[in-house]
């Protein structure tokens, strides 16, 4: 406590950067995996190979990714383009697939009465398919929220300052109030990123809270 | 850049001894295998059991919970916490392995669960209608049928294990992560990437390994069949793409 009482103001910065690089990405992410997941959808042979491929991005652990990152973009190690760019890739990799099931799992006879309506390509897409999907996407993103702040704390290891610097310094030098401050401040980021994404998906979805709220 | 790290790869330097290539491949892959074992001696009877009686649920969510924990804070507290008590090289191995432990759990515990209940109520109600034990429906019945699932789950276990093995040359454990971390704090750039290619590499080839696997050894009758297809049985077409991963239980480090 007495660590944080006179440390606030970074804290503070650090929180906002965390933010910044763990909540862009999720943005960038979901608006990639939008394109990606639909044609996952509307090719029905192409799903199988564009979520295996996200998949697979996954899999690479965040450390490696972070420095691979100058490679692949000809950035410089300390460039926080490297860890927006990883994030977003993490985050493509983790909603491709729910975007493509969420899609999926608007009933047929929805997409035909909304075709009949005249409703057809992008305008079926935005007016219909993706607003029933939002539960489902909601869900996926909040995954991705909760592992992107995660994973962020790890680029204070190539250098790219957040809430992780607390964990890295407070470790070399034993400070465990600042140790702490770093761990309850990153699960504090998680849990209010979760709940506004989970507000987000309320507001979006009306028709969930009437006639008892089917899912 | 590409030429240096090329120059690493082929320095024969890098191939031989206690900080060669081979030696620290053995190493990373020793100590995940050794986190992997350990979760599964815990939460194999423990995953069986909450699915098997349906007691218990609250373990899985609790575990599920502690994932949000940031895998670097959980590292460092563990190591300073638990570290002063042993000497030598235990002082990292512990720490290190305990946290690799904990965090193996939450997905063998979920898969292993998961599976369990997942499976046909039918299924289960043969077994005993033909006479079977508690113990036989377990073994013969609930086990095999939980396989996908459980794998699943060994596979989110594997790649989370060998992710925080790289990380935990922090704390001073061996591993491929010694490249990364001492060649970022070295300024060898070379160093650092090389480390992080072959990291990315056994993780990539560790995936395809385990998908393999649980294609081989899961039975026939069963991957034949969507397993865990829940959201939209109605709707035809959908089923055998979700056969393999119906529960996404990763979280990488």
């Amino acid at each position: 406590m007495d660590w944080l009482a006179s440390n606030w103001r970074t804290v503070g910065e650090l929180t906002l950067s965390h933010l910044y690089l763990a909540g862009v990405p999720l943005l960038l992410g979901l608006a990639l995996s939008v394109p990606l997941g639909w044609t996952a959808k509307r090719w029905r042979g192409s799903y199988a190979a564009v979520v295996t491929s996200t998949g697979l991005l996954y899999t690479i652990p965040s450390l490696a990714l972070f420095v691979i990152m100058p490679l692949v973009l000809g950035t410089k190690i300390l460039d926080p383009v490297n860890v927006l760019v990883a994030m977003t890739i993490y985050t493509v990799a983790l909603l491709t697939r729910t975007v493509a099931d969420g899609l999926m799992s608007v009933p047929d006879h929805v997409e035909q009465a909304a075709t009949a309506m005249g409703y057809g390509g992008l305008r079926r897409l935005f007016g219909v398919e993706l607003p029933l999907a939002v539960p489902v996407i909601a869900a996926g993103l909040r995954v991705a929220a909760v592992s992107n702040v995660s994973i962020v704390s790890i680029a204070s290891v190539i250098g790219v300052s957040q809430l992780g610097d607390l964990l890295l310094d407070g470790y070399r030098r034993i400070i465990w109030g600042e140790l702490l401050t770093g761990i309850v401040a990153t699960l504090l980021l998680a849990l209010l990123l979760d709940a506004v994404i989970q507000l987000g998906s309320r507001a979006l979805t009306p028709w969930q809270r009437v006639a008892g709220g089917r899912p | 850049m590409i030429a240096s790290l090329l120059d690493w790869f082929l320095d024969p330097a890098n191939w031989s001894g206690e900080d060669g290539i081979p030696a620290r491949l053995f190493e990373h892959l020793w100590y995940s295998a050794l986190a992997v074992g350990l979760g599964l001696v815990v939460a194999l009877p423990l995953g069986l059991w909450v699915g098997h009686s349906g007691r218990g649920r609250w373990v899985v969510s609790v575990a599920n919970s502690a994932r949000a924990v940031p895998t670097l804070g959980l590292l460092f507290a563990v190591a300073l916490w638990v570290g002063p008590a042993f000497r030598g090289d235990l002082a990292y191995l512990v720490p290190s392995t305990l946290v690799l432990v904990l965090l193996a759990l939450p997905p063998l515990l979920a898969g292993t669960y998961a599976g369990v209940e997942a499976v046909d109520p039918a299924a289960r109600d043969a077994a005993q209608g033909v006479g079977m034990t508690g113990w036989q429906v377990l073994r013969q019945v609930e086990l095999p049928c939980a396989l996908p699932l459980l794998l699943s789950g060994v596979r989110t276990a594997v790649l989370q294990v060998v992710a925080t093995t790289t990380i935990a040359a922090l704390i001073g454990l061996g591993g491929l992560g010694r490249y990364l971390i001492d060649g970022i704090a070295l300024g060898d750039y070379p160093r650092a990437a090389g480390g992080a290619l072959l990291v990315a590499l056994l993780a990539v080839v560790l995936e395809g390994m385990l998908a393999l696997l649980q294609r081989k050894v899961v039975s026939p009758g069963l991957s034949g069949r969507a397993v865990g297809r829940s959201r939209n049985d109605d709707d035809a077409g959908t089923g055998k793409e979700t056969a393999q991963e119906p529960v996404d239980l990763r979280a990488p480090a």
